[in-house]
């Protein structure tokens, strides 16, 4: 394990795999999080609430496809451990990933009569996604040690994700709306402030008692001083969040990016505190990332192709993003 | 009794045969629709751009249901095979990472423009995205059956303690099927989708939608379809040579050959019996199949006997088997047909367009006849020659791949028919709206 290829390739792989599960997160996050606010009372509201994320939410879910084909591709017996312990929620999981996904495209082709079932169903699946990727990762953190504890995390995680994810779809929703809808938004952006508050100060005083291993990594000096920075400046981005969002709105849709930058932040310092807390494990307690690690000629093989796509990947990204900037306006097909 | 291995099995199929109806369409549409834009833009005909209007809905539609059933894909092979990752993981994994890195990537980002954004970027740009969600469409599917052939015919590996090894990546992706599977599937999509557009197209036409847009949508995918099935046929005469070479056990299954024989009869019809490893009722032309396959009537071809214990299950290969060439028969017949009377008289009869709406959905059939050959044929290997399918089973309790199993069946079977249904009630609105248009343009109305 000194040195070589078969040292420095697995950190690598768990760098990348790590980014895209962030960049999932954010995507992703708040696409599901417009799901889950969609209000049933609304029609006008939510042709505006889809057109908002319509060019975005495939692209963001390839982000997930390619998280978990990293984990395949670099940590094959990882893989099989995680999805197979998983077996049920990654069901769930997918069947609300389905049900969202093809809402969205029947919503507006199906006769009109059928579009408010259709919006039920996209509210639901995201529900469902969102629910079953907290109770997941809950799970996975705990090892799948099993028991009351283990479960117990896991529905503690899943509430937590769930309320993430509506966080970021309000602020998301700050940025690409106006008037009315961008009120609404701008409460719910606050109310789902305060949810992911309490589920993030409980997850992390539960977390470090129930991991030896975490409470040591966190609170020996005197690296516990340094890391106190990633709470601290999650503080200061809620406190930033909460003065914009009090005097809502402003004239000429001041700073409107301002809560979902500051969501971005929050989920990046959040993520990091969690892979710092579990670095090197890809199955925390039980699999470092050298003992899953395939072999190394198949990471070159595919590193050497990665260096070049995912920055590719990233700029076209990057000017999809740019040419749908500004304000949502109702789709239309190619008109 | 339906143990995890069976259910498992089930499952998966149930999933990619799902799953592949999807790809099939959107992989050879997205061609189509890059035609249609290409025409407008050179002729400025609105029929041609109002053509793209009304596939790209369908095409849309087509994509998110290929999208959503192949992430389900993408979780199956951890959750239903565990032991397929750690045994070939080393390469599987790197040709479904450049599959996602260079192709799903591509295809999802820029599909958001080719759908919404022809008011936000120009014409150009609009066109450019089209043609790169195509291009990213058909390079995933080089990727994932560049894999699918390596586990047909490996090569360029080496195992060491139960695991395989890469040792040379071309010889991996440019595996000896590997030319015949991708050109014969693209050919398939081809097909696919011709015939459906062809399909949905007389179905309006019949419905009393004289709009040229129809008229030129079901030239175009007429004629395509003309062009490709004598490609198809013979590009599928090559592919059974090439695994009469390297798979001789399915290609006995596929032609009925219990005994090696020289001279042995084509099967047209016949009901393989693995008990008396005969079959029963066969009307057969005699020598037929070793003409094919060896291009002489008295060539060797060897029997299922020299492959005791280790051959498919004989029936369903066989009978998959004709049904996909059957169907491609009856393609030549109708594009050939259609297309001449398209030549000769403008517009098929109204006998022969019923024969092509009839024929909508032949595409799907025959594609997933296809699959089955090659899946079930491959059996009982999962990687051929080199692993079998049952060691690699998840170790799941019965139990949850069941509920997994039946729920995945009734969704895919619950959004198979919103699919048909908003098809069809696509084509009737636009059929409406057409209607609606003509009229006032006889009486020199709106144009
Ligand atoms: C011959 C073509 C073909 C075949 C055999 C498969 N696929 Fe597929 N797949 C495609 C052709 C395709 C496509 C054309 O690229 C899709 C279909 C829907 C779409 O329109 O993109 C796609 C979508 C698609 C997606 C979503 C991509 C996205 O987010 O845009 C995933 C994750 C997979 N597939 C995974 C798989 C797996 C794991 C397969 C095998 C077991 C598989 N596909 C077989
Ligand atoms: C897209 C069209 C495809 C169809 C319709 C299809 C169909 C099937 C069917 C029917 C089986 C079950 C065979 C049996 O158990 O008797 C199967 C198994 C399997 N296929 Fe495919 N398949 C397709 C593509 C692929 C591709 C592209 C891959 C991988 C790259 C793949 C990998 C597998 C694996 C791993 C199994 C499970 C093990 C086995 O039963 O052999 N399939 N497939
Ligand atoms: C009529 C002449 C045809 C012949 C002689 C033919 C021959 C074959 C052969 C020998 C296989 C391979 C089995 C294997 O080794 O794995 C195959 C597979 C397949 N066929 Fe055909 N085929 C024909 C028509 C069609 C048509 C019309 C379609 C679809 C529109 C089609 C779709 C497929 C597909 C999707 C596969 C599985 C993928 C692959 O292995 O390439 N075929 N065909």
């Amino acid at each position: 394990m000194s040195g070589g290829e078969a040292y420095w390739l697995p950190i690598v792989f768990i760098f990348l795999m790590g980014l895209s599960v962030l960049i999932y997160g954010v995507l992703d996050g708040f696409d599901l999080g417009v799901g889950i606010l969609m209000p049933m009372g609304r029609p006008q509201s939510r042709d505006i609430m889809f057109a908002s994320i319509g060019p975005f939410w495939d692209a963001n879910e390839t982000w997930l496809v390619l998280a978990v084909g990293l984990l395949l591709i670099a940590f094959p017996s990882a893989h099989s451990e995680i999805l197979g312990t998983l077996y049920l929620p990654a069901f769930f999981l997918l069947f609300g990933l389905i049900l969202r996904g093809v809402a969205f495209d029947f919503r507006a082709k199906a006769h009109a009569d059928y579009q408010l079932r259709w919006d039920r169903c996209f509210k639901t699946g995201s529900l469902i996604a969102s629910l079953s990727q907290g109770y997941m990762l809950g799970i996975y953190v705990t090892g799948f040690s099993g028991g009351a504890l283990s479960y117990g995390f896991g529905v503690l995680s899943a509430i937590c994700v769930t309320a993430a994810y509506a966080f970021i779809g309000a602020c998301w929703l700050v940025r690409k709306t106006e008037g009315e809808l961008q009120v609404w938004a701008a409460k719910r952006a606050r109310l789902t402030a305060i949810l992911m508050i309490i589920g993030l100060v409980s997850v992390s005083v539960v977390n470090p008692l129930m991991s030896p291993e975490v409470f040591d990594k966190w609170f020996t000096l005197p690296q516990a001083l340094l890391l106190l920075l990633i709470p601290f400046m999650c503080a200061v981005l809620f406190v930033v969040l909460f003065i914009y969002l009090r005097h809502f709105p402003y004239a000429n849709d001041f700073g409107s990016w301002v809560p979902f930058a500051c969501a971005i932040g929050i989920f990046v310092l959040s993520f990091q505190a969690l892979a710092y807390s579990y670095f090197p494990y890809v199955v925390p307690g039980q699999l470092t990332i050298w003992e899953a690690a395939s072999a190394p000629e198949s990471l070159m093989f595919i590193l050497v192709g990665a260096l070049f796509v995912l920055p590719t990947i990233l700029t076209y990204t990057f000017v999809v993003y740019r040419v749908f900037g500004g304000k949502a306006q109702a789709l239309s097909y190619g008109e | 009794m339906l143990d995890v291995f069976m259910l498992s099995r089930i499952q998966f199929a149930a999933n990619i045969t799902f799953h592949i109806l999807f790809p099939t369409i959107t992989i050879a549409l997205c061609w189509l629709l890059l035609f249609f834009k290409l025409r407008y833009n050179r002729t400025g005909d609105d029929a041609w751009l109002k053509a793209y209007r009304f596939w790209v809905k369908i095409f849309a539609l087509s994509f998110a249901l290929g999208v959503v059933s192949g992430i389900t894909m993408s979780f199956q092979f951890g959750t239903n095979w565990p032991g397929y990752m750690e045994t070939v993981g080393n390469i599987a994994g790197p040709l479904l990472g450049y599959e996602v890195l260079t192709a799903f990537f591509l295809e999802a980002t820029f599909l958001g423009i080719m759908l919404y954004g022809s008011k936000r970027v120009s014409n150009r740009v609009h066109t450019l995205a089209t043609a790169l969600v195509a291009v990213g469409t058909s390079m995933s599917a080089f990727w994932i059956l560049s894999l699918n052939s390596w586990m047909q015919t490996p090569a360029g590996f080496e195992m060491r303690d139960g695991v395989a090894y890469p040792v040379d990546w071309w010889a991996i992706i440019f595996n000896p099927s590997m030319p015949y599977r991708v050109g014969h599937m693209l050919l398939a999509s081809g097909l696919t989708a011709s015939f459906f557009v062809a399909g949905v197209s007389a179905y309006r036409r019949l419905k009393g939608d004289h709009s040229r847009e129809v008229t030129l949508s079901l030239k175009t995918a007429v004629y395509l379809a003309a062009l490709l099935i004598p490609l198809q046929i013979f590009m599928g005469d090559m592919h059974g040579l090439n695994t009469l070479e390297h798979q001789p056990a399915k290609i006995a299954a596929m032609e009925g050959v219990w005994h090696t024989e020289k001279g042995a009869p084509l099967q047209l019809f016949a009901l393989p019996n693995e008990k008396t490893q005969t079959n029963d009722f066969s009307i057969a032309i005699p020598r037929g199949a070793s003409w094919i396959l060896t291009h002489s009537g008295d060539g060797e071809i060897r029997g299922l006997n020299e492959f005791a214990g280790e051959h498919p299950p004989v029936a369903p290969v066989f009978w998959a088997f004709r049904v996909m060439v059957g169907i491609g028969l009856l393609m030549l017949l109708m594009s050939w047909v259609n297309s001449w009377q398209l030549w000769r008289r403008g517009e098929p009869s109204k006998f022969w367009l019923t024969g092509l709406v009839a024929m909508t959905f032949s595409g799907w059939v025959a594609t997933v006849a296809g699959w089955y050959v090659t899946e079930i044929g491959r059996q009982p290997f999962m990687v051929y020659g080199v692993v079998k399918t049952a060691d690699l089973v998840t170790t799941t309790p019965a139990a949850h791949v069941l509920f997994t199993a039946i729920a995945y069946v009734l969704v895919y079977v619950g959004l198979i028919i919103a699919f048909l249904h908003t098809l069809f009630y696509l084509a009737r609105k636009a059929v409406k709206n057409a209607v609606k248009d003509l009229d006032p343009e006889m009486t020199g109305g709106k144009a």
